[in-house]
């Protein structure tokens, strides 16, 4: 079968940065994008799926083993988010795919997101913009808005430090803020203070900002127990992925006035969020945008045509995904 | 000391009016609908006044309170009090700086970040059922970008170090140059403007301060370009800054303070790019009560006769 003359990449999404990358490098690769209301086994069949040896996704589309059989050429998948649980990586393995994933291009702006929810959760910042903007308010500001909560000083629990979770360490190590963090492991050049149980972290800390990855260990990682244990006083902020926390407890626990507060990019439906959150003053929601600025979308885009650009002339790739390491 | 006059010019923090109430004679302001009415028949009482970053002690009060003896303000901004009257007659003044220094350069990080992230917007476009429809756009990223302050004192520094964690390069102004700084000064404020991403306002409010920022330094700011007023409402030309944002001379707005307030400009509440805030940036728990603790320090060191703590006049 002749080369085709330019690659096709199969695309997978939707993607946000797919807007600025397809007229930067439409000249350099064929990019197919399938109709999403329509299946995309009909897709394939219109577009020879044995010649498909790229396929470039977002963290919404879940990559099976049964969407892995359907190319049957691929030999690279990359991934716009930094998240990897939504594509079958033992599969992968199995059949010889590379992987690449978006590595640390996200982490400052993630990071830059959790502070922000913190701070908006911990001083009621949406909810007095809310409250200005809204006509006729009765009480004087002053009276609903004075009791905020400071953060400067304030004990601090990461849940996982890996890149963003040492961004989100370092920004707030400059409010003064003390670090502690879990992690699957103890970090060897890290001096915060480590603990192995999140209750006990949550026992200590005044806000716990969770960033980890979403896996079979981490799931609902931040439950009533958690949430209990941070207490009264306590703020929760997650930039993770929704299912890290049981969301019907925490739920609960902020109708039950268990919990100061939490400042939520993630969900475990989304974009379905719970209706009871709409009607507290302490609560911060956000539509799983952390990650998207608008440079790290021209960052990506750099990274996604350089990946293909190696890919297809047998360079390595930037960010590759270590296969060996899955279980 | 129960006897001795105090004179509270505005609504304050609970415990603070309650402190106040319990150790001396209180007067409420409010409570006269006319000011001459309690002057009348109190002002020969009143030893003391208590004001806050909204009302103080003008000319005409100290010259109507013939027994004043301190002015003791629940702010660290003191532009409310005439302090060279005072001095003129030997009145002392106190105010409550330190105390609210992280608490404000907290909020003034706080405001650039819901601003350029819009996490307002974000919260307000899930709240709306918005989401089930689409994804939210792209933000501004904080990191990196160029924060350049005006005042370089204890808030102003505080704001500094904070946005140094998020890799921020730093430059200012200020009356002069702080010689032991590592940070870049431009000699004036429109060309710190002209060579920053964020400009944040930082400086007590004087006859200098007064509308610092206007027009020239809000183009000079540009479309791309975020104002964050921390400081008082009066720094800003407000009615430049609305013209601006409505024509897209200025990327955005974080404010907390506004130059009559409670009254904020109608034309600000449909724009995605401003966040406002009701001048909450010592307004929290631990803060307020710092604060309080510091005014009524004063005062009991004042009417005992020991050094003040926090004087200024």
């Amino acid at each position: 079968m002749a080369e085709e003359a330019v690659p096709k990449v199969l695309v997978l999404g939707p993607l946000m940065c797919f807007a600025t990358l397809e007229p930067l490098y439409s000249h350099k690769f064929h990019f197919l994008s399938p109709n999403p209301n329509h299946s995309l086994q009909h897709f394939l069949r219109l577009h020879h799926p044995s010649s498909i040896r790229a396929l470039l996704c977002s963290a919404n589309y879940s990559v099976s083993a049964q969407v892995l059989r359907l190319l049957p050429s691929l030999r690279l998948l990359l991934t716009t988010s930094a998240g990897t649980e939504h594509i079958d990586l033992r599969e992968c393995r199995r059949r010889g795919i590379q992987v690449a994933a978006a590595g640390g291009i996200f982490s400052q702006d993630v990071a830059d997101a959790a502070v922000a929810l913190l701070l908006d959760v911990t001083r009621n910042i949406s909810a007095a913009d809310r409250y200005l903007r809204t006509p006729n308010h009765a009480n004087p500001p002053s009276e609903v808005f004075t009791f905020a909560s400071k953060l400067s000083g304030k004990r601090i629990g990461i849940v996982g430090l890996g890149s963003i979770g040492m961004e989100v360490a370092k920004r707030l190590e400059s409010f003064g803020c003390i670090i502690s963090y879990n992690s699957k492991h103890k970090k060897a050049n890290v001096s915060y203070p480590f603990y192995s149980s999140v209750v006990d972290l949550a026992t200590t800390c005044d806000a716990l900002v969770v960033c980890c990855a979403l896996n079979e260990q981490t799931k609902h990682i931040i439950n009533r127990e958690v949430i209990s244990a941070l207490g009264k006083g306590g703020f929760i902020v997650n930039v993770g992925r929704g299912g890290l926390i049981d969301e019907k407890e925490l739920v609960k626990c902020l109708m039950e006035g268990k919990i100061g507060g939490a400042g939520l990019d993630v969900f475990e439906n989304e974009p379905h969020v719970p209706k009871e959150l709409f009607q507290m003053n302490n609560v911060v929601l956000s539509p799983h945008c952390a990650a998207l600025t608008d440079k790290s979308n021209m960052d990506m885009c750099e990274l996604v045509g350089g990946n293909l650009e190696a890919f297809f002339s047998n360079r390595p790739l930037i960010n590759q995904v270590m296969l060996d390491m899955v279980e | 000391m129960g006897s001795i006059g105090v004179l509270l010019v505005g609504r304050v923090f609970p415990y603070l009016e309650q402190e106040l109430d319990k150790r001396y004679k209180l007067f409420r302001l409010w409570d006269y609908p006319q000011k001459a009415q309690l002057l009348s028949q109190h002002a020969a009482s009143i030893r003391a006044v208590v004001g806050h970053a909204g009302a103080g002690a003008d000319a005409d009060l100290i010259d109507e309170l013939p027994k004043l003896e301190i002015v003791s303000s629940f702010s660290v901004g003191v532009d409310m009090i005439d302090l060279e009257k005072c001095k003129a007659k030997g009145i002392r003044v106190t105010n409550t700086p330190d105390v609210l220094t992280d608490e404000v350069a907290d909020l003034a990080i706080g405001l650039t970040l819901a601003l350029l992230r819009r996490i307002c917007e974000c919260d307000r476009y899930v709240r709306s059922g918005k989401w089930k429809k689409g994804d939210y756009k792209l933000t501004t990223k904080f990191s990196g970008k160029t924060v350049g302050i005006v005042g370089l004192g204890r808030i102003g520094q505080a704001i500094a170090k904070r946005a140094e964690g998020f890799n921020c390069s730093i430059c200012y102004y200020s009356r002069t140059e702080k010689r032991d700084s590592n940070y870049k000064y431009y000699p004036s404020v429109v060309e710190l403007a002209s060579n920053c991403d964020i400009l944040v306002v930082a400086c007590p409010l004087t006859e200098e301060t007064h509308h610092i920022i206007n027009r020239e330094v809000i183009n000079a700011l540009g479309p791309k370009g975020f104002l964050i007023n921390i400081g008082r409402g009066k720094h800003v030309d407000e009615a430049e800054l609305v013209s601006a944002l409505q024509e897209g001379r200025l990327g955005g707005a974080g404010l907390d303070v506004f130059e009559d307030e409670p009254a904020v400009p109608e034309e600000l509440f449909g724009l995605e790019n401003v966040v406002l805030l009701p001048h909450v940036g010592s307004a929290t728990l631990e803060t307020r009560t710092d604060m309080a603790d510091l005014v009524l320090g004063n005062l009991e060191a004042h009417f005992l006769g020991k050094p003040l703590l926090t004087p200024l006049v």
